[in-house]
């Protein structure tokens, strides 16, 4: 790059943070003008609006825009009713979409965050802990389709020859014979839930064992006086202090999973009996052309999210509550 | 150091090693098998009827990457420089969903290269038909069965690029003449000759359809083979959906195929191993005599490890599919069509440029390629294979049709008909229940 890029790009950022500037000004003196008795609400107004139309535009719109072609044909130009729907829910590839993304949402929420608290309790205290906390908070710092290319060098399968799959390499010294791991249903849906939960253990284990501290040690001293067990001391005492950041644990990797597209799109491409809501609904607007479908599967998807959405901003503010 | 910088260094150790993994399972590109420069191809006098087109510039889309992309823009090349306009060349490993996104988003390339016949006609509407010139270079070029497929609603839209012959079957010809096996001019003979095989204690075939998230094509040309064998009307109707895919004719066909593939006694270490078996190593075992044969597109000579001759008096070479019915004389093949979203003076240059006999000479002297374009030498291919494959991709005699699976709507041809076949060879499901399926998810 020479200078004369160098100057044109950052010359463009110039002229854009100006326009920043200005557009900033022109808002504040639009509400400097307003009338001083409903001052308050006109400077809301002024300051909401390009919050507001960003919403509309990038949200409002694609979300009606999605559910309306969900009701038509692949390629949008009839009205087809609630067809895309019994298909989602009659088709056998579409339906064990739907039940792997169950399984998914299940398994990998509940294992990541199982592990994250048994992993962060075990540690918790211990020479050494920060060294053990990078060394299970490292996955976090890879993408996922990164992650994705590990694992499948992991799985990775040769029927014949020298294995490069360390998984078969270890069948083959162990005698047994190389396994198509990725290839095999529904087993290859544990083996890419593996990934995922590698890479959110990290996430669970860090944020729980800061939980894990804040428990105050008078509560679990008085435990102990009133002679409980180290494992009541567990479960009736630090369990429910840091319940709410499990449940911010719990939330946070169930939705990560709900929208797991990479793993999938990078491992198996969906195959295999591996598909996923979100990489279904992918593949079947862009790589199969049927729009309808697409959005049905965004649709679907959508409503999975809302109530997980609900609960989770439910549970802010009554923590909200609580701190008062 | 502080806490967060240690974890960074430590996460960036570890993308490091991540990297160098993903660069260690990378195939190799060699640049062997290259040919000399062409020497028409370089004579500038050769590009003047495409006048000077300084300062334009021609985007082009298309699946090609890697060391082909190379040569494929190494025979662009001289036409660049002699008529001095850029040609802006994009591979993805993503064409289906990119080409979509790109034209939705009213951003399609100049000209796209599509594999697939079928999606390119979903894209009637923002494609250029082609022009009087292009046309005449097409019609001078291609005989009529490759034509057809770049034709929509009547109208020719595309002239081909490459092409490749896909009813090939891999032999040791060693093997062969030690043994005494004469090449199987029909069905008959070619079961014949597995049986004499068998006898003489070997397992003839070998089959792989493993190929990560695309597992399964493999086996879809196999019964492509058997149903254009049966009859060019039948495949016809067969991909256009003019008969269901359950038809008794084609089930008939799938229950031909399973006469090799689903018999343990001619697939090389039996037939549960079919679906796992990567099919760019499935056709290994010839080299050392453990099987006789393995059916493989004509690219397949491009993939045999790296010491092999791969020659007809070499280690490996490709006979013909056999004909089922006396006279025919029918080739499967595959290859990308010259498509155009803009009607510039300069794209109209490229596509005919594309479309000439001097391009396609050239491209053969490149590197590995073959091509169904008239009036080219076969000589010029870099390899033995690819000369097979041109000459007879060129010879007009012979009935040519497009894979199918490339024709049908992608929720068949890139999915359905995939894991249909992989449970079919498995034996989760009959000819019968296979058909079925693929026949339901039909959009």
């Amino acid at each position: 790059m020479n200078i004369s890029d160098l100057t044109d790009r950052f010359g463009l950022l110039a002229v854009g943070l100006i326009a920043f500037a200005v557009i900033l000004l022109a808002l504040y003196g639009l509400a400097e003008l307003a009338s001083r008795n409903n001052r308050g609400r006109w400077v809301a107004a002024v300051f909401l609006s390009p919050a507001i139309i960003f919403l509309l535009v990038g949200l409002v719109y694609p979300a009606i825009r999605t559910i309306t072609m969900s009701f038509f044909s692949g390629d949008g130009s009839e009205f087809v009713g609630m067809e895309n729907y019994a298909w989602a829910v009659t088709d056998p590839d579409a339906l064990q979409t739907l039940i792997n993304t169950a399984l998914w949402i299940i398994v990998v929420p509940a294992l990541s965050t199982v592990c994250g608290l048994v992993y962060a309790v075990l540690v918790d205290g211990r020479r050494g802990e920060r060294i053990y906390k990078a060394l299970v908070f490292l996955p976090m710092g890879i993408s996922f389709v990164g992650a994705s290319i590990i694992w499948k060098f992991v799985y990775q399968y040769k029927s014949s020859g020298t294995q490069i799959g360390l998984l078969n390499q270890v069948m083959t010294w162990f005698g047994g014979s190389p396994v198509n791991w990725l290839n095999n249903s529904p087993m290859n849906n544990f083996l890419l839930m593996v990934v995922l939960v590698w890479i959110e253990v990290g996430f669970a284990t860090v944020v729980l064992s800061a939980a894990l501290k804040g428990v105050p040690n008078e509560i679990v001293e008085a435990a102990r006086i009133d002679g409980a067990t180290p494992t009541e001391i567990f479960w009736h005492v630090t369990v429910p202090s840091i319940r709410s950041a499990i449940i911010v644990v719990a939330v946070t990797v169930f939705i990560a999973t709900l929208k797991l597209f990479d793993i999938v799109r990078a491992m198996t491409g969906g195959h295999h009996g591996t598909d996923v809501l979100a990489h279904n609904m992918w593949d079947q607007a862009f790589r199969l052309g049927n729009d309808g479908r697409g959005a049905t599967m965004a649709v679907l998807l959508f409503a999975l999210v809302i109530p997980v959405v609900i609960y989770q901003v439910r549970n802010m503010r009554r923590q909200e509550l609580e701190g008062r | 150091m502080s806490k967060t910088r240690r974890i960074f260094c430590l996460t960036a150790a570890v993308s490091a090693i991540a990297l160098a993994a993903a660069a260690c399972g990378a195939p190799d590109d060699e640049g062997e098998d290259r040919g000399a420069v062409p020497d028409d191809a370089t004579d500038c006098g050769n590009y003047e009827q495409y006048g000077d087109l300084e300062g334009e510039t021609v985007s082009i889309l298309g699946s090609i990457r890697d060391a082909e992309a190379d040569e494929m823009m190494e025979a662009w090349s001289y036409f660049e420089s002699c008529t001095k306009a850029t040609i802006e060349y994009e591979g993805t490993g993503e064409f289906e969903s990119d080409m979509k996104v790109r034209v939705d988003g009213g951003n399609a390339p100049d000209i796209a290269l599509f594999p697939q016949p079928g999606l390119m006609s979903t894209f009637k509407d923002d494609l250029k038909p082609a022009s009087d010139a292009v046309k005449e270079l097409a019609t001078e070029g291609w005989t009529e069965d490759w034509l057809n497929y770049g034709t929509i609603d009547g109208e020719l839209y595309a002239a081909p690029h490459s092409s490749n012959a896909k009813s090939f079957i891999w032999y040791s010809p060693t093997y062969f003449s030690d043994n005494g096996y004469e090449i199987p001019q029909t069905w008959d003979e070619l079961i014949a000759l597995s049986d004499t095989m068998v006898a003489n204690g070997i397992q003839p075939w070998c089959a792989g359809f493993e190929s990560g998230g695309a597992t399964g094509w493999p086996g879809t040309d196999w019964i492509e083979d058997i149903v254009l064998r049966e009859g060019t009307d039948v495949y016809d109707q067969w991909v256009t959906h003019a008969i269901p895919f359950n038809d008794p004719q084609i089930v008939t066909a799938i229950d031909k195929a399973g006469t090799i593939l689903q018999n343990n006694d001619y697939i090389y270490g039996g037939t549960d191993t079919i679906s796992s078996t990567a099919f760019q190593e499935a056709g290994y075992p010839i080299l050392d005599g453990s099987c006789a044969m393995s059916r493989q597109a004509s690219f397949y000579g491009a993939m045999w490890p790296a010491e092999t001759n791969v020659a007809e008096d070499g280690d490996v070479f490709a006979f013909r599919f056999p004909e089922s019915n006396e006279g025919d004389n029918t080739m499967l093949v595959g290859g990308e069509f010259v498509a155009a979203f803009s009607d510039s003076e300069a794209t109209d240059a490229v596509r005919q440029f594309l479309a000439s006999e001097l391009y396609h000479n050239a491209r053969l002297q490149t590197g590995p390629w073959s091509t169904a374009r008239q009036g080219v030498d076969p000589a010029n291919a870099t390899t033995p294979i690819n000369q097979y494959a041109t000459e007879i991709l060129t010879d007009p005699a012979v009935t040519v049709r497009f894979d199918g699976s490339d024709l049908m709507p992608g929720s068949v041809g890139a999915s359905s008909f995939w894991t249909g076949i992989v449970q079919w060879v498995d034996g989760d499901k009959t000819s019968q229940q296979m058909a079925d399926d693929i026949e339901n998810s039909w959009p």
